[in-house]
């Protein structure tokens, strides 16, 4: 691979060809580089959109189509193409066509590193309906229960969220807005309910009275999945 | 150094995996020993990653030993592992998004791991392409077993499972420190013990022996 080379000499070599031995390493090495980010960006791209497709479906129960919203800085729109960033949001569709609910992602501060993370939002009863940890790094065994204890999740599966969701101590949950923390990760679970209340804080207002609304036919549910 | 035999060159494997044991012997890449060792999955991930690493560049570096200058030598043999370890980031992120999302950062650090460059400058390229590579694989490969003692050991005691399989029934209380950083430390700390342990053991019997026969003849 590298013919380009003088061949070696006894002779201590210039510094054209310390330069020129660097410059081809480098090159090539440029080049493979290259190559594998090509040859993987399309499945990188798909496990993305999955891993996302799925953690909607996951959030909003019921629902078996997307389709992503963005806010304008006025109302509320169809997303026509672009990444994902902190104005998108995703409306799930049910197999009648029916609008659900909204999945909402919004990040914040843990305990260690900031966490990531979806949650789904029904906007008729004014509920969360499931959350789910898109990306975290809280402290293994304790934290980590944020998204490896079921019943920790399961607090999110019907949540009021008026007038704002609270975490109270283990076992003494008794509003329907109120969460049960985990016993040695309160901070980490405080930190899911602030990011879900932040969340809230940002969208609740900008969503629109009735369903969102909908991309021409044709182009609807572009990111369309089966649970 | 010429070696001929082809029993040395399987010698040139064996001494990786356990008389010259990178982890246990050299004591180097501990940043990726103690970082990533918190599950047996883990530890083979890396441990697959840093042997492709390393066969590749000793590869690289041993058939193009006459090319590469000795005053850059270093650069380039880094400039080849960057290659490599940005191949093998890549590959994972396609293929196995899940074990890289639990790698993180570390597999982009495989090029700052001593051992593969020590490799390099200490082994593949003195050596033919032939003694390079099984020298990469015995040190690869005693990298991973090394890598896999630990996050075994940590896993069963931390999480009661190995391989995500439930060992000891609802029961057991996991021991939560062993997959927390001082988990590794301790770990690490009683297996060198048991190792050096081992080699002592070893010497003094090997002494012994040798006294008696010196005593008797």
């Amino acid at each position: 691979m590298s013919n380009d080379l003088v061949q070696p000499s006894a002779a201590e070599p210039g510094s054209t060809r310390l330069v020129a031995s660097l410059a081809v390493s480098g090159f090539l090495s440029g080049l493979i580089i290259i190559g594998i980010y090509v040859a993987t960006l399309p499945t990188i791209t798909e496990n993305k959109a999955r891993e996302l497709r799925q953690a909607v479906f996951k959030v909003l129960p019921g629902v078996s189509r997307m389709q992503k919203l963005q806010f304008d800085g006025e109302r509320v729109v169809v997303k026509q193409e672009g990444k994902d960033d902190e104005n998108t949001l995703y409306a799930g569709y049910d197999a009648n066509d029916r609008f659900v609910g909204y999945a909402i992602a919004s990040e914040g501060p843990g305990f260690q590193d900031t966490i990531r993370l979806l949650y789904g939002y029904q906007p008729g009863e004014r509920k969360v309906v499931g959350m789910e940890i898109l990306e975290s790094r809280e402290t293994p065994g304790l934290g980590d229960k944020i998204y490896k204890d079921a019943a920790f999740v399961a607090n999110f599966d019907e949540l009021g969220i008026d007038p704002q969701i609270v975490a109270v101590k283990k076992g003494t949950k008794t509003e329907p807005n109120e969460i049960d923390a985990i016993t040695g990760a309160t901070i980490s679970s405080k930190a899911v309910v602030r990011i879900i209340n932040e969340g809230n804080g940002r969208w609740l207002e900008r969503l629109p009275a009735s369903a969102p609304p909908l991309a021409e036919e044709g182009e609807r549910y572009k990111e369309q999945g089966t649970r | 150094m010429a070696v001929t035999s082809k029993t040395t060159a399987y010698d040139e494997m064996l001494k990786g995996l356990w008389r010259d044991n990178p982890v246990f012997v050299q004591v180097l890449g501990m940043c990726p020993m103690l970082a990533v060792t918190n599950s047996a999955v883990n530890a083979i991930a890396m441990g697959l990653a840093t042997f492709f690493v390393l066969v590749g560049s000793s590869f690289l570096v041993s058939s193009m030993k006459g090319l590469i200058p000795k005053q850059v030598r270093i650069s380039v043999y880094v400039i080849i592992i960057a290659t490599f370890v940005t191949v093998a980031d890549y590959t994972l992120l396609a293929l196995f998004p899940v074990v890289h999302k639990e790698l993180g950062a570390f597999i982009p650090l495989i090029v700052a791991n001593c051992m593969i460059l020590g490799r390099q400058e200490a082994f593949a390229s003195k050596h033919t392409v032939k003694y390079a590579v099984m020298d990469a694989v015995g040190m690869a490969g005693g990298f991973m077993i090394a890598l896999f003692a630990l996050g075994a050991v940590r896993e069963i005691l931390g999480e009661g499972k190995l391989f995500g399989l439930s060992l000891f029934g609802e029961h057991f209380e996991p021991w939560v420190i062993m997959i927390l950083p001082p988990g590794g430390f301790i770990t690490l700390g009683l297996l060198l013990l048991l190792f050096n342990w081992v080699g002592e053991r070893k010497r003094q019997f090997m002494v012994q022996v040798a006294e008696q026969a010196k005593a008797e003849g």
